[in-house]
């Protein structure tokens, strides 16, 4: 009660992010989806000579067509797919979230919070359904 | 905070320059999400309802010249909005000036390249 200055706690300092903390942070799920929106954006664009490329031996001849086939069939180039498709399929939804949040739509706290789940929800069963397909699974 | 002179040019008082400079990256990034989005639906129920197995199916899909040219574009918007993304990357983490404009140059030409090898892939059908 006294009016002096009492040796108060420490108050937290919030400071950037060192990416050696990375790790330790828990982000919500709107975090979550946002900074995996990045990470997934960055993969596809590091990706695009393979992609090209595939898409080149697909396209170029029956023979080329049928390379592709075969190296698609190695258990590591199904792994590395399957890892673009997450990405692309996570970049999409979560970027048709954003779309929405640009229209104002679902900004409230808990509104975002169930539809950064809804992204989770949408893009890794359809990732799932693809993995399945892709080891010959159906 | 603590002089006057760095609450100048805060509030009303703040002095606008390159006003609305990212305002046509920031709109041209969602139109392009929107065309990618379009043509990855368009690309997908084709593949589902048409059925592209084998060779022929499948290239026979890039054969007329529309779809080149639509293609093309979705192509086209997928390399503008990574230029965007990307040069978002390297403007939040990479602050050296120096640094930062090698990497945006290196990422506008690997863009353009694709670009080109794009239309390449596309007209070889």
């Amino acid at each position: 009660m006294s009016s002096t200055p009492v040796a108060s706690k420490a108050r937290p300092q919030i400071r950037n992010i060192h990416v050696t903390q990375i790790l330790q942070y828990r982000l919500p799920p709107p975090g979550l989806v946002s900074i995996l929106h990045r990470v997934s954006g960055a993969v596809l664009f590091l990706a695009l000579p393979l992609i090209l490329w595939l898409f080149d031996l697909s396209l170029m001849s029956e023979l080329s067509f049928a390379r592709l086939a075969e190296v698609g069939s190695h258990w590591f180039v199904k792994l590395v797919l399957l890892a673009l498709i997450w990405a692309f399929l996570h970049h999409l939804v979560a970027g048709i979230r954003y779309l929405l949040l640009d229209l104002h739509l679902g900004v409230e706290k808990s509104a975002a919070r169930t539809s950064a789940l809804a992204v989770f929800g949408i893009s890794l069963p359809l990732t799932v359904l693809v993995a399945l397909k892709l080891f010959g699974v159906f | 905070m603590n002089s006057t002179t760095s609450s100048e040019g805060i509030g009303s008082k703040r002095i606008v320059v390159g006003a609305h400079k990212g305002v046509g990256a920031f709109l041209l990034q969602r139109l392009t999400a929107i065309i990618l989005s379009v043509f990855s639906l368009f690309l997908v129920l084709r593949l589902l309802l048409g059925g592209a197995e084998g060779y022929d199916a499948w290239a026979g899909m890039f054969v007329p010249v529309w779809m080149k040219i639509v293609t093309l574009v979705a192509l086209a918007a997928l390399f503008y909005h990574a230029w965007i993304g990307v040069r978002d990357i390297w403007m939040d983490y990479v602050k050296p000036t120096g640094v930062r404009l090698t990497l945006q140059t290196l990422t506008v030409l690997w863009l353009l390249f694709c670009a080109v090898w794009a239309v390449q892939i596309l007209w070889r059908v």
